[in-house]
């Protein structure tokens, strides 16, 4: 296996961007990453991102946001109509392949156009689900009061992990809910929007984007003081029925943690891209992690959601901090699907 | 990188997918044209509901369609209010899963009760047709309390 | 392994039904329309762009890289995604880059009689073409390097929309030859050569 590590990392999220496109957004994180090392698009080997049309309701909006890479002349390329931490695998397997050397990756997500909880019930069964619409919310919701009423959670932890979230996000420049003196009495006393899930148990919806490069070997030691190696990735799926899973689990995500060899040391903290407090909840078991383990420093998605960036967005947090030297080992993962179908995992670590 | 925005336009997507079914999915669609709902069985005797072509443990092909209960029990629900401007409801309404009587994975549907309250795991729903049947989810109007005695 | 030649049995239509589905006319398909509303914002480029139309204008971004002028603009010179902010006027006169005529009406669009001519517009001053019905003369002699100028609607009318232009007529001037039509005229360049500006008979 080659030696890769993350080298370069931007990101921008806000509530809501309105008088800025996805290739407005872009073009100031792409120049950001490539010019923090040094480096030109001609001297990256593979450019990949990940996005989705639906979002903002633009038909092949990717093609459209190739213009903020520039490709003249001709750039390899790849896209995933997934969150950009998939895309950041994609670019690790071909360094692993010795087909580039350095990779470009981006993810973004301009949802505030539409309606992103109804618009997410399209990654449902086609047949039997979608046509009812439930929204992102209700489908969560069926997962988090399984998780309550089994016993394995209760309201005051879900409640303490959303308070965490905000405490954490005070300071964070990319969350879009923060605070510093919210307590679990007060997100307890919330009334349900999607019962039992609570506004402050849903991540609160953002648009942005996240650039990150990649490198291998001693190019990236020349590139940046401070390489965050990535020591494992993998990413695991489960079942897509909601009804043949047990939703107060995610095997995958369990599955992706022991491949990336999260357990094989001691982490410093976690980055986690769980969409609700329950989320979150199921994912510290399934992913093993240690009761006193600082989970998501930055606030995690819950203090900010990009959709189709948030999971790049941990391994860009977790990455940055290693290089600053706030930690000499994480876990960020990212996720896809309803209710953890899909998950992924990435050790990093630095030198 | 301002962020003013001025200019606002609506858009509206439209897909009118109509989509093939194969014979297993197919098969579910007709029952419920019919007025009965139908699982597929499992080589561990197991039935699923709504069936599906291939065992997601095993991955074995599936092929033996049984008609299940039209009853069951709530595993879990929320609450969808306001109701969603694509969905097949007017009112706010239950969203539930549904474990049918004699079936082993719970069906996702609405549960037709007025207001949160009436609503609770464990409790007893049987199905609500419409009348104008054509082979889709919607055919069922959704789920109601179990009437105690009647039978669904 | 199965054998990849043989139909998976739960594809091959070979189930087993219940006695109430064994004599019914078995479902096929099942209609599943998605419909999705959304209110869109033109950002920036696009928001100034559109507004010049209100103001009988049309405007690019020019390249700080090679001065190559984008319409519309996008806030970006796309081969090098470099931002662009510099704002040109334009001239309202071009000539014809490509063209097509389409002969099936488009759902929703009665105002489009068919057969129409769309064209690729490169507007005198501009590196790349945009998109522009050509009206104002027989279908048949619209050609490429054909020289046209926009056909406004009444100034009362205009909008902050491109379809203030109502379309593109011919100006009768002699035409760009077909080898300095359209992109041809205009090399994308790259870091060897960077060269954006046009090589224009008109010019």
């Amino acid at each position: 296996m080659r030696d890769v590590a993350v080298v370069a990392t931007a990101q921008h999220q806000v509530a809501a961007l309105t008088g800025t496109t996805e290739v407005q957004l872009m073009v100031p994180l792409l120049n950001a990453v490539r010019d923090a090392i040094g480096l030109t698009q001609a001297d990256i080997g593979f450019t990949c991102s990940g996005s989705s049309d639906f979002l903002a309701g633009q038909a092949f909006s990717f093609v459209h946001t190739l213009d903020a890479v520039g490709s003249v002349p001709p750039i390899s390329e790849s896209h995933v109509e997934m969150d950009g931490a998939f895309a950041l695998y994609e670019a690790w397997v071909k360094i692993q392949t010795g087909a580039a050397d350095t990779a470009l990756v981006y993810g973004y997500g301009k949802s505030s156009p539409g309606s992103l909880r109804d618009i997410l019930a399209l990654q449902l069964d086609p047949y039997h689900v979608a046509p009812l619409w439930p929204t992102a919310d209700a489908v969560a919701a069926l997962q988090a009061r399984l998780l309550l009423e089994s016993g394995v959670s209760g309201a005051g932890e879900l409640a303490e992990i959303a308070v965490r979230s905000m405490r954490h996000a005070v300071g964070s420049p990319h969350a879009v809910r923060s605070s510093a003196d919210v307590t679990v009495a007060d997100v307890l006393a919330e009334a349900p929007v999607a019962d039992p899930l609570r506004p402050s148990d849903i991540a609160a919806e953002a648009d942005g984007g996240c650039a990150v490069v990649l490198a291998a070997g001693d190019l990236a030691r020349g590139l940046c003081e401070r390489p965050a190696w990535i020591r494992g990735i993998d990413h695991r799926i489960d079942a897509h029925g909601l009804g043949v899973r047990d939703l107060t689990r995610s095997p995958s995500a369990a599955a992706a943690a022991v491949r990336a060899g999260a357990g094989d040391d001691r982490l410093d903290f976690a980055e986690l891209h769980g969409l609700y407090t329950s989320q979150e909840a199921i994912l510290v078991r399934e992913l093993d992690l240690d009761d006193d383990l600082l989970v998501n420093p930055s606030g995690g998605a819950l203090a900010g959601n990009t959709t189709m960036a948030a999971g790049l967005m941990r391994i860009a947090e977790a990455a940055a901090r290693i290089s600053a030297g706030e930690g000499d080992r994480a876990l960020a993962h990212a996720t896809s699907g309803p209710c953890l179908q899909q998950n992924l995992v990435c050790v990093l670590e630095g030198e | 990188m301002g962020d003013g925005g001025g200019l606002r336009a609506d858009l509206v997507l439209e897909y009118p997918f109509t989509r093939t079914t194969g014979p297993v999915i197919g098969a579910f669609l007709t029952g419920l044209r019919e007025g009965v709902i139908t699982g597929i069985r499992r080589s561990d005797g197991t039935v699923m509901v709504p069936p599906v072509e291939y065992d997601p443990v095993t991955s074995e092909p599936l092929t033996e369609i049984v008609e299940v209960a039209a009853c069951g029990e709530v595993v879990s629900w929320t609450w969808v209010d306001p109701p969603r401007p694509q969905s097949p409801w007017d009112e706010p309404h239950g969203l539930a899963l549904i474990m049918l009587d004699g079936t082993d994975t719970p069906l996702l549907h609405g549960v037709l009760v007025g207001s949160a309250a009436e609503l609770w795991t464990g409790m007893r729903v049987e199905a609500v047709w419409r009348d104008e049947r054509v082979g889709h989810i919607c055919d069922l109007a959704g789920f109601a309390p179990e009437v105690p005695g009647a039978v669904a | 392994m199965s054998d990849p030649d043989v139909p998976p049995s739960a594809l091959s239509g070979d189930v087993t039904l219940p006695a109430v589905l064994r004599d019914v006319e078995p479902v096929r398909s099942v209609r599943t329309p998605i419909r999705l509303e959304y209110s869109v914002t033109a950002g920036s480029a696009a928001e100034a762009y559109l507004r010049a139309y209100a103001e009988k204008r049309i405007v690019g971004h020019r390249s700080p890289v090679d001065g190559a002028v984008f319409i519309p603009p996008r806030g970006v010179d796309p081969r090098y995604g470099q931002e662009t902010a510099e704002e040109v006027e334009l001239a309202h006169t071009g000539h014809v880059g490509s063209f097509c005529v389409t002969h099936l009406p488009i759902p929703g669009r009665s105002d489009l009689v068919p057969p129409y001519v769309s064209a690729w517009i490169h507007l005198d001053g501009s590196a790349i073409g945009f998109l522009g019905l050509v009206a104002g003369c027989a279908n048949e002699d619209v050609r490429i390097g054909m020289r046209v100028r926009a056909v406004w609607k009444p100034d009362g009318e205009l909008g902050p929309t491109s379809e203030s232009i109502l379309h593109w007529e011919p100006t009768g001037e002699p035409d760009v030859p077909f080898e300095r039509a359209g992109n041809r005229a205009w090399r994308a360049g790259g870091p060897d050569g960077r060269d954006g500006r046009q090589e224009r008979g008109d010019a």
